[in-house]
């Protein structure tokens, strides 16, 4: 039952008996997996605790994997900006171990207020080129809302399209924002949407577009997706316009278990959201970054200043975030065994964080996870 | 009962009219000497469109002619299935020119590069049909997830992503301008505060994406501000959010919306979330105005090819729409009443289209519906 409500599936792309005959993965066109362990038998992940109450949920993913004894060892940096030649950059130090290391975590980063500031989600996405935002959702039992049977998988272009940044005033008052598409960014992305439907059993890859109006760009997603269709004949390809997912996500999600939807970058951030306004929010859902240098998992919430430090912030979505991560590494029999734990802590309903409508700390709710964890 | 749509004894009357007016900034035509008016007939444009248009706009035609309704239908069967109907569009855009008022279905618009541009769009675009307004509101008679939703939608209608310009700047990279002028941020804000004020609406919130794209949506949402405070003694309430955030607000907290303006992608998405909220597309009427026209149409554009002339489709958003109309034109009683009997086939439950959870048909519906004029 818990193994076929798999939150995410792993980002593994070609078969082990292939990964073997590859000397270095990271160059794969679909980004799998390629870290090798280090000489006590475990991975490196860098770890980016982040602002607020990010070292509080990071400190609760650390506990759960050193009780459930996931072979991974954690390298933690700080992504706080530092001025390098007159600019605001992220440490050399930061860079160099996802660099190093493939795979990260990171916890929710305070947006610096002010002028001059590029985001810093923004500057990690150009970095290591994480061209595919993931994004699942799937109704968490013992979390009540209008919607009881989701289970999206959404996947967005990550590099382009309305968030080219490229904007002008013509003249006072008209102002051009450029939606950049290219044929490049839309084939990776399409191609990483196929492989996830088919090493996560989905049958269906769905393009949402809006072509009838904006023909060239969002017509060459499309085609770009035709195209590397092809090369997926066991797997359902169709496209559906923009305005009719949200009508028919929103009135039913049931039939959108079946299948991985892949967009451009807007609407992605937007039906994302949708999508885990359906389940409850954001604070229940995971999200991977997958690039062709690293990929970065994080939770996508904020960084909740008003109660950080008070030890009540509900650490789920990084732990879910983690969890896509190790089936990113292909170390899915831990993940299955933490999701199980915790989605059994949430249903039960004792031990869940304020926001989920329970009392618990978010060391109760942790060590409720770790019981359960050693139980199993 | 759609607060627009019906007449508003208990509220406040704002101004001398009796029933609230359709929108905001747009007297009853009637006062304008604007719309085609021959011995006390109005003439007004009807456009069926694709899909399941012929259906619904005869169930609207039934109606009038059972009201006997002061108006004289202009039809054109215009389809946006092939580029062949173009000829006919220019002469229903120029019918609409004279009549000043129209009916309108929804016309297809291929995806196809090679395919003509949405018709629908450049309807708009050269009519300046500028204000979208999408009425959104839960009804007892139609079973949803979500209860006492109660929102209107208010979207540019004619700039923003839908500017039609795109270009090949190199073989594979594609540019689509998204143009943003102060202007028209402008008189939607402002079209969206007077629609609050007459309306008796006690919020409106801007929906945006300026985090990311600091001019262009910058220059909206700052306008927004600065139209905002104009309205600031009237006691309407103000705040903006990113559309993200509102996509899932809607679907978790709808009823905290009162009155959204937005550029117009987002009023595409946006208008289909509050649809599916209260029930879908067949019961959300809405309307498209500018300065000098007056389109209606159903609020969620949907061609629904698909039950094309299986008489399944749900007539209510038309038949709404239709009843905006008859009380721009100054006719507030005939849309009363049809409104009233709608609203009652709808709550009363007994004639249940499809969508809504039933079997009857369009034809079942418009004769329930016909049945219950007093």
């Amino acid at each position: 039952m818990l193994a076929s409500r798999t939150l995410v599936g792993s980002a593994r792309i070609a078969s082990r008996s292939s990964q073997s005959i590859r000397c270095y993965a990271s160059a794969s066109p679909t980004a799998a997996f390629g870290g090798k362990k280090n000489s006590n038998g475990n991975y490196t992940v860098t770890l980016i605790p982040g602002d607020g109450i990010g070292p509080e949920i990071s400190e609760s993913v650390k506990d759960i994997y050193s009780a459930a004894k996931v072979p991974i060892e954690w390298e933690e940096v700080s992504v706080t900006p530092v001025l390098k030649g007159g600019k605001t950059v992220i440490p050399d130090a930061a860079i160099n171990s996802v660099k190093k290391n493939t795979v990260a975590l990171k916890g929710p980063l305070a947006t610096p207020i002010g002028k001059g500031h590029v985001s810093l989600n923004l500057t990690l996405r150009r970095t290591f080129n994480l061209f595919a935002n993931v994004r699942p959702c799937v109704s968490v039992k013992g979390f009540k809302t209008p919607y009881d049977d989701v289970n999206t998988v959404l996947i967005r272009e990550n590099t382009e399209g309305e968030y080219s940044g490229i904007e002008h005033e013509v003249v006072d008052g008209v102002v051009q924002s450029i939606k950049l598409i290219t044929w490049d960014a839309s084939e990776r992305v399409a191609r990483y949407a196929f492989n996830y439907a088919q090493s996560t059993g989905r049958k269906r890859v769905t393009a949402v577009h809006k072509a009838n109006i904006m023909k060239m760009s969002d017509g060459m997603f499309l085609s770009a997706c035709r195209q590397v269709a092809k090369d997926f004949p066991q797997i359902t390809y169709d496209e559906d316009l923009l305005d009719r997912a949200c009508l028919q996500i929103v009135t039913n999600p049931k039939p959108f278990s079946d299948r991985v939807m892949v967009m451009p970058n807007l609407y992605g951030d937007i039906l994302s959201d949708m999508c885990a306004g359906l389940i409850g929010g954001l604070g229940l859902t995971p999200s991977g970054n997958i690039g062709r240098d690293a990929s970065i998992f994080e939770a996508v919430h904020g960084s909740a200043p008003d109660i950080a430090g008070k030890g009540l912030a509900n650490p789920t979505a990084l732990l879910l975030s983690s969890l896509m991560m190790l089936r990113h590494m292909n170390l899915n029999e831990y993940a299955d065994k933490i999701e199980k734990a915790a989605l059994t802590t949430i249903a039960e309903g004792k031990h869940i964080t304020g926001d989920l409508g329970g009392k618990a700390s978010t060391k109760e709710y942790t060590s409720t996870i770790i019981d359960k964890l050693s139980k199993a | 009962m759609l607060r627009n749509v019906l007449p508003n004894i208990a509220r406040p009357a704002l101004q001398s009219r009796a029933a609230t007016t359709l929108s905001a900034g747009l007297a009853g035509v009637t006062q304008r000497t604007s719309a085609k008016k021959y011995g006390g007939i109005y003439t007004v444009t009807l456009i069926p469109g694709d899909g399941i248009g012929a259906e619904i706009t005869d169930s609207v035609k039934e109606i009038f002619k059972h009201v006997n309704a002061p108006i004289e239908w202009e039809q054109y069967n215009v389809s946006g299935m092939s580029s062949e109907g173009e000829e006919l569009f220019k002469q229903a855009v120029e019918s609409l020119r004279r009549n000043k008022v129209g009916l309108k279905g929804i016309l297809f618009t291929p995806i196809s590069q090679s395919g003509h541009v949405s018709w629908n769009v450049a309807m708009r675009q050269q009519l300046d049909i500028y204000a979208s307004l999408v009425l959104c509101k839960s009804l007892p008679g139609v079973p949803t997830r979500h209860k006492d939703v109660d929102f209107a939608i208010i979207r540019e209608n004619t700039e923003g992503e839908y500017s039609g310009l795109e270009h090949q700047s190199y073989p594979g990279v594609v540019e689509s301008l998204k143009v943003s002028t102060r202007a028209k941020a402008e008189r939607i804000s402002r079209f969206a505060f007077d629609f609050a004020l007459k309306n008796n609406r006690k919020k409106v919130t801007c929906v945006h994406k300026a985090n990311i794209m600091k001019l262009g949506d910058g220059l909206f949402l700052n306008t927004f501000r600065r139209v905002a405070e104009e309205y600031k003694s009237s006691g309407i309430e103000y705040n903006d959010m990113i559309v993200d955030n509102t996509s899932m607000q809607l679907v978790a907290r709808p009823t905290q919306f009162d009155v959204m303006v937005m550029p117009n992608l987002y009023g595409a998405i946006v208008s289909n979330i509050g649809a599916a909220l209260v029930g879908g597309p067949g019961i959300v009427p809405g309307c498209n105005v500018g300065t000098e026209y007056a389109l209606f149409e159903p609020g969620c554009r949907h061609v629904a090819e698909d039950i094309k002339g299986t008489n399944r489709a749900n007539p209510a958003a038309m038949i709404l729409s239709s009843t905006m109309m008859l009380r721009h034109l100054g006719l507030d009683n005939l849309a009363n009443n049809i409104a009233s009997a709608t609203f009652g086939v709808v709550n009363g439950g007994k004639v249940r289209t499809a969508d809504m959870g039933g079997s009857a048909t369009t034809s079942d519906f418009t004769a329930a519906v016909i049945k219950n004029l007093s």
